[in-house]
């Protein structure tokens, strides 16, 4: 069953951490972000969810990025949570040590989360991110993927999809930005480690999203979330549509939500109205030159492709979800 | 108590005497041995409460230690050369954000070319990130400074890099006295942070800070490190007092009183420079030494008033500003603005290059041409690459 619900509906155990009168609040209002920014919701989903679970005991790592910058300008600050903030390429690295700080401080029912946007996770942090989790550190790290470095003005990350449009692949007519198939797929290096939690969630699926952080946070070691922030800035859509642009995303198949342990699949979240891959691309400026007259020809089939390959691997249409 | 051991061994030695609750560290050479010496000393448990961390690169290395630092635990690390290189982003960070973390440096050039072996360029290029730095003469003094420098950081919020010559301390085998548990525990209480992470107190470390405050940041830094000083040079005394021996402090000076012409160095080649002050005034001249134990903060009070009465100063570094010549020597400079004193500038040893008593008393006895000198420079090599069209 998903939820598209953020305001309520339902009660118990299927209301949203997002929609109790009493959220945590780990990042108050106030912050810099822009008008609809996903990372921002990402971020209080997640650490609002650890932060119930846990009765408030998280300390957060975050790694330089919109995430931090819009956040904590001095004399400013949104977050109610004991926060840290070193550099853009270290926080997984940065949050092992916090961990290993508390187990030899008898402190361990403190938790860590590292948490970053996609540059920082998945391309600068590479090499401390594998570190933490080959030595299945006890640390939540989450990627708020937004598909570019959008702090510095929307450059190219090794997970900046296919034919996307930034500023370093800027479409001319004979390159149609983003080079096909490039980019990595950051839970399978993850899964490659072995760590005991691997996950992918999205903010267009909150109470799916809240369920992976508080199974994430009931294992100790290396666990792993990957989280679909839409950047309405970056992406060019109007910041009202975030969530149906996430939505989309998952709907047409090309942002599968799995959940992995100890290196398998162990379910997915079903899409329920499967939607062709140019309902989700048509919402976005990134996307804009793949239509009209100077269109590449088979940039849509290559992308369908991809969501197509994603549904099956990950049976996501009349497939098996959690067993 | 006495111990013949290897340099790296007694200063792995004496950082567990000091129980460090995380270490963090990456292989390199020569630095490598200390490592080893805490994993075994984590491994068979004579190393109680402490966590060891394999890490996959220096980054990493210097920022485990950061996060655990910010946690509230008192931890180590230490690196040479190109890992010092490998960190640097974090050395700042880590000073930034005031944390009282203690690094080894195992001093070793930088490449290219590619050089294992000892000078100070590694060092010089963390002489304005924000860290205390002190260089060790002796084994002994690397011993003591390692037990020094936790109490130095904890006491005034600053990160300390202790220097160790590679291989001529790191890998040198002599006898060294380790203090007992007891009395490094009476002179270095547990670790009690200013600020850490805590959910009783929530706090964000690390913000940005804009234009209107980052200079009274940067000033407050500056500062600090000046009142630093006072309590370096106190807590010198106290080591004095409880252990007996003279290490730490800012400046040692040797045979200085009568000098004429004091010799300035950082690190072990003062051992040989002794040597040849001792040498020279036996021939009947009136030459002096002067160590720079603390090289940041740089205390130029006490050096003034080391070198008030000299006529002459003779730099000996192992390090080179390219494009501008000696670092050591500039700074001494600056230091002695308005002193009648004859400054010469001696850059030695670099990439290993042997620094021995023949050359030093030739150098010594030269008369200064006003240029930098290069100790044991191949001049003909040199001058047929100039040649060739450099
Ligand atoms: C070592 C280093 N390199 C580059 C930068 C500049 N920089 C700051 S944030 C950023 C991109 C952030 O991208 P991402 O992690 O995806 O976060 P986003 O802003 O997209 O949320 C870059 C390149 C930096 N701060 N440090
Ligand atoms: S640029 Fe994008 S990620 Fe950054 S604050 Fe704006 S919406 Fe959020
Ligand atoms: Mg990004």
């Amino acid at each position: 069953m998903s939820n598209y619900t953020i305001g309520g509906g339902f009660s118990g155990e299927n209301a949203t951490v997002q929609s109790a009168h009493d959220r945590p609040n780990t990042i108050t209002s106030g912050h810099k972000a822009c008008q609809g920014c996903g990372e921002a919701l990402g971020a209080r989903c997640v650490l609002d969810a650890a932060y119930r679970l846990t009765g408030g005991k998280i300390v957060v790592v975050t790694a330089t990025g919109c995430l931090e910058v819009f956040s904590s300008v001095y004399p400013e600050n949104s977050w109610n949570v004991p926060w840290i903030h070193s550099l853009f390429g270290n926080a997984p690295a940065v949050a092992s040590g916090v961990a290993a700080a508390f187990r030899r401080l008898g402190k361990e029912d403190v938790r860590v989360i590292a948490q970053g946007g996609d540059g920082a996770i998945a391309d600068i942090s590479m090499g401390c991110l594998s570190g933490m989790f080959e030595r299945n550190d006890d640390v939540l790290c989450v990627c708020y993927d937004n598909q570019a470095y959008m702090n510095t003005g929307v450059q190219r990350s090794g997970v900046t999809p296919s034919f996307a449009r930034t500023a370093t692949t800027l479409p001319n007519g004979v390159y149609f930005g983003n080079e096909e198939r490039t980019g990595k797929n950051v839970p399978k290096i993850a899964m490659a480690h072995g760590i005991p939690y691997v996950a992918m969630g999205s903010v267009g699926n909150i109470r799916d999203l809240e369920q992976k952080v508080v199974r994430a946070m009931g294992i100790r070691g290396a666990r792993y979330i990957h989280v679909h922030v839409p950047c309405p800035l970056g992406w060019g859509y109007p910041t009202s549509e975030t969530i149906r642009v996430a939505r989309l995303a998952i709907r047409c198949g090309l942002f599968p939500l799995f959940e992995a342990e100890n290196g398998k699949v162990v379910g997915s979240t079903p899409i329920e109205d499967q939607v062709p891959v140019e309902d989700y691309l048509r919402t976005q400026r990134r996307f804009a030159h793949l239509f009209g007259k100077n269109a590449p020809v088979n940039a849509l089939e290559s992308l369908q492709n991809m969501a197509n390959e994603n549904i099956d691997e990950y049976r996501l249409v009349g497939g098996l979800a959690h067993e | 108590m006495l111990h013949q051991l290897e340099g790296s061994q007694a200063i792995a030695r004496s950082v567990a005497l000091c129980r460090p609750n995380v270490v963090s560290a990456y292989p390199i050479s020569p630095q490598t041995h200390i490592l080893e010496g805490l994993e075994g000393l984590v491994r068979s448990g004579k190393l109680e409460s402490c966590e060891y961390m394999n890490v996959e690169s220096e980054i990493g290395a210097i920022s485990v230690a950061l996060g655990a630092e910010s946690a509230g635990a008192r931890s180590y690390t230490a690196t040479s050369s190109q890992g010092l290189l490998h960190m640097m982003e974090v050395v700042y960070n880590v000073s930034g954000l005031e944390l009282p973390l203690v690094m080894t440096l195992g001093n070793r050039a930088v490449g290219a070319p590619i050089n294992i072996w000892n000078d100070h360029s590694d060092a010089m290029a963390a002489r304005d990130a924000g860290w205390l730095m002190f260089f060790a003469e002796t084994n002994q003094e690397a011993v003591d400074l390692h037990i020094l420098a936790f109490r130095i950081a904890e006491e005034t919020q600053c990160p300390v890099i202790v220097n160790v010559d590679g291989f001529i301390l790191t890998h040198a085998y002599e006898q060294v006295d380790l203090p007992s548990q007891d009395q490094v525990d009476e002179f270095l209480p547990p670790y009690k942070p200013n600020t850490s992470l805590t959910v009783d107190n929530p706090m964000a470390i690390g913000a940005m800070v804009p234009p209107e405050y980052f200079m009274e940041v940067k000033h407050l830094a500056h500062r600090k490190q000046e009142q630093a000083l006072e309590a370096i040079e106190n807590l010198g005394n106290d080591f004095y007092n409880k252990f007996g021996r003279n290490s730490g402090g800012l400046v040692h000076g040797y045979a200085i009183q009568e000098a004429e012409t004091v010799v300035v160095t950082m690190g072990s080649v003062a051992g040989t420079i002794k040597d040849v002050v001792d040498e020279l005034n036996r021939e009947g001249m009136k030459f002096g030494e002067l160590s720079i134990c603390c090289y940041r903060p740089f205390p130029v009070s006490a050096i003034v008033s080391a070198l008030k009465n000299a006529r002459k100063v003779i730099v000996v570094e192992k390090s080179l500003a390219i494009g501008l010549g000696g670092i050591l020597s500039r700074e001494i400079e600056l230091a002695l603005n308005g002193l009648d004193v004859q400054m010469v500038s001696v850059v030695a040893g670099l990439g290993g290059r042997n620094i021995t008593k023949a050359m030093l008393k030739e150098c010594f006895l030269k008369k200064s041409s006003g240029e930098v000198t290069f100790l044991g420079l191949d001049e003909k090599l040199v001058n047929s690459n100039i040649g060739s069209g450099l």
